[in-house]
């Protein structure tokens, strides 16, 4: 039969032609490359050269400490925090079955928010800057715990749509606990609050670095290991029953495991929005579901897509620095219609 | 006749917040080594029987066991070792036709253990038996609802179950699918497994099944041989509507539903 007349709907196969090891070589590069562009660009610029002699201590003190003392950190920790948003957002994706779920879906983000709004209004987070991060760290996990609380309290097995709802309604509950603090509060604290719920990674450290280090490997590690077991519950909970699943205990690990992993990225950098919803599934259209690839690749292209959206929010306005949160959305959205409206476009 | 695969006894079981029981004092062995088609009409309690007999929900009352062993004895991937399920639907993200049909492969490897070459036969091997390999490199979310279904029954196969338990298995399939799909079944029981399915098709029930058991408001109406079962006086009361049986070519009894509305 001649190919004269098709109608094309869809594509007949799938885009395979790039093995795993090759999708995780080219993310990788990405990832270098928007580290060296993020620590190159800035109020000082600097040639490779220079660049490289910083980092390892020589020439210009000044330009050793900028490197060392303040861009490295901060571009470390973009890309730490971007890693853990995408992975966590694949992995709720999965849990879910749902394409809207992100890592804040559950009131991790309302909760961080309320811990560190609390912070700001009482003047704390002045007088002890590591109060802020423990702060919203406590209160993302609360929310969790209040949210899960609610929703073992409805039925007896972890229903996800119970589960959605009690998350959805426990931040209801905390954004207005928010609003009520901040319209008392004074003009000093509204924008700092408001500044840090759209996320900055200004304050980043070697120390911020190293603990998120500590938490994202141990969560990548266990969530990779239920890399299978999220396949097949993203198929649907009685299928991964079936197929020898144990539905509940894996559920409850990564649901936990991700949360956890959502809460230190947002105690160091404010509730950074997008990233966590988008990069999964520009991965998931690029490459598909299975979560063995789908992870550990959102997790260097959600590396890469912070990195490059911290350098443009502190570069692109002169001075002054932007909310990564704002950088992420506008750089973000165009992208990802692209994506989505190539044939492969079905995510749910 | 050799031990059951399942046995129930008196097993009941009330969905939450239900006033009538979903399966009410059931006692039923579904023997080993046959086809046994689970009938009735809708809200008969078919799936519910199903459920707990894959052991995804527990019995209020009674006893079920599966080769011999109270089911909750079983880990789940013992369970998934023994028994493949088609089931009749399932949300499909962007997994291929071969990484779903390799998902069978599950109870064997567990979270870690990389595809051995046997796996890869009986992942080849299952994919052909269903003609499903020319889409293997397809998105599932790309083929129509027959299509996906087959799949589905691929990666049964690819489990190497000793039983196969299929719910509606030919729901959204065209005579051609339908009919190799219960040719398969025949086949495979052949070879020596345990089939049960759930279905609506009476006819080729009978045709293709050693034995049947008809659910009613919870409980066996009727099991046995198809000839045994299928009488027009009880299928007119179970399913509230006159027909007349007329025999196949092979002998088995067929349902003809008559025209014109009851009384």
């Amino acid at each position: 039969m001649s190919d004269a007349v098709r109608i094309r709907v869809a594509p007949t196969r799938a885009r395979l032609a790039w093995p795993v090891s090759a999708r995780l070589v080219a993310l990788s590069i990405l990832v270098l490359l928007s580290l060296v562009a993020a620590v190159r660009i800035g109020a000082v610029s600097m040639s490779l050269h220079t660049l490289f002699a910083a980092v390892a201590g020589r020439g210009d003190p000044a330009m050793v400490t900028i490197v060392r003392e303040l861009r490295l950190p901060r571009a470390f920790q973009a890309a730490l925090v971007g890693a853990a948003l995408a992975v966590s957002g694949a992995t709720f994706q999965a849990l879910l079955r749902n394409p809207l779920a992100e890592p804040y879906i559950l009131g991790v983000s309302s909760g961080a928010a309320a811990g560190a709004v609390f912070t700001v209004v009482t003047g704390l987070a002045v007088r002890m800057v590591w109060s802020l991060p423990i702060a919203a760290f406590a209160g993302a996990v609360l929310s969790m715990l209040l949210v899960f609380r609610i929703a073992f309290s409805v039925g007896r097995a972890l229903d996800t749509r119970v589960l959605l709802l009690a998350g959805v309604v426990v931040s209801a509950f905390l954004v207005a606990l928010i609003w009520l603090a901040l319209a008392f509060a004074d003009t000093d604290s509204v924008r700092s609050a408001i500044f840090w719920m759209m996320g900055s990674n200004a304050n980043a450290s070697w120390r911020s670095v190293s603990i998120l280090v500590s938490c994202l490997v141990p969560a990548f590690v266990i969530l990779l290991g239920l890399a299978r077991p999220l396949n097949l519950l993203a198929i649907g909970e009685s299928t991964a029953a079936y197929l020898g699943t144990s539905v509940e205990r894996t559920k409850l690990v990564a649901f936990g495991t991700a949360t956890l992993l959502t809460a230190a990225a947002v105690a160091m950098s404010g509730t950074i929005g997008f990233v966590g919803l988008v990069v999964p599934h520009a991965v998931r259209i690029l490459w598909g579901s299975d979560n063995r690839s789908l992870l550990p690749c959102s997790a260097l292209a959600g590396a890469a897509f912070l990195v490059a959206a911290d350098t443009l929010a502190r570069s692109i306005a002169g001075t002054n620095e932007l909310p990564i949160g704002i950088v992420t959305a506008l750089v973000g959205v165009p992208c990802f219609v692209w994506l989505l409206r190539r044939p492969t476009g079905a995510i749910a | 006749m050799t031990a059951p695969m399942w046995s129930l006894r008196e097993v009941s079981f009330r969905h939450h917040g239900a006033r009538v029981r979903a399966v009410d004092n059931v006692t039923l062995d579904i023997p080993a080594g046959r086809t046994t088609a689970l009938l009735g009409p809708n809200g008969a309690g078919k799936s519910t029987l199903l459920e707990l007999l894959l052991g995804t929900l527990r019995a209020e009352r009674g006893v079920v066991s599966f080769r011999g062993r109270a089911l909750d004895a079983w880990a789940r991937r013992d369970i998934a070792l023994q028994i493949g399920v088609v089931p009749q639907g399932e949300t499909e993200p962007l997994f291929t036709v071969r990484e779903i049909v390799a998902m069978g492969r599950y109870p064997h490897l567990g979270p870690w253990r990389r595809e051995s070459a046997s796996d890869e036969a009986a992942i080849a091997g299952a994919m052909d038996r269903c003609d499903v390999a020319q889409f293997a490199d397809r998105w599932v979310s790309t083929l129509s609802g027959g299509e996906r279904q087959r799949v589905r029954l691929a990666r049964a196969l690819a489990q190497e179950p000793a039983v196969l338990v299929l719910d509606e298995p030919t729901t959204y399939l065209d005579i051609r699918h339908e009919m190799t799909t219960f040719e398969l079944l025949r086949a495979l029981r052949h070879e020596g497994a345990t089939v049960l399915l759930v279905t609506h098709n009476i006819n080729l029930a009978a045709r293709y099944s050693d034995e049947l058991v008809l659910m009613h408001h919870g409980r066996v109406a009727a099991r046995g041989g198809p000839e045994a079962v299928l009488t027009a006086s009880r299928i007119e009361s179970v399913y509230e509507w006159p027909v007349s049986i007329v025999a196949h070519e092979s002998g088995a009894p067929q349902i003809v539903p008559r025209d014109g509305a009851w009384r």
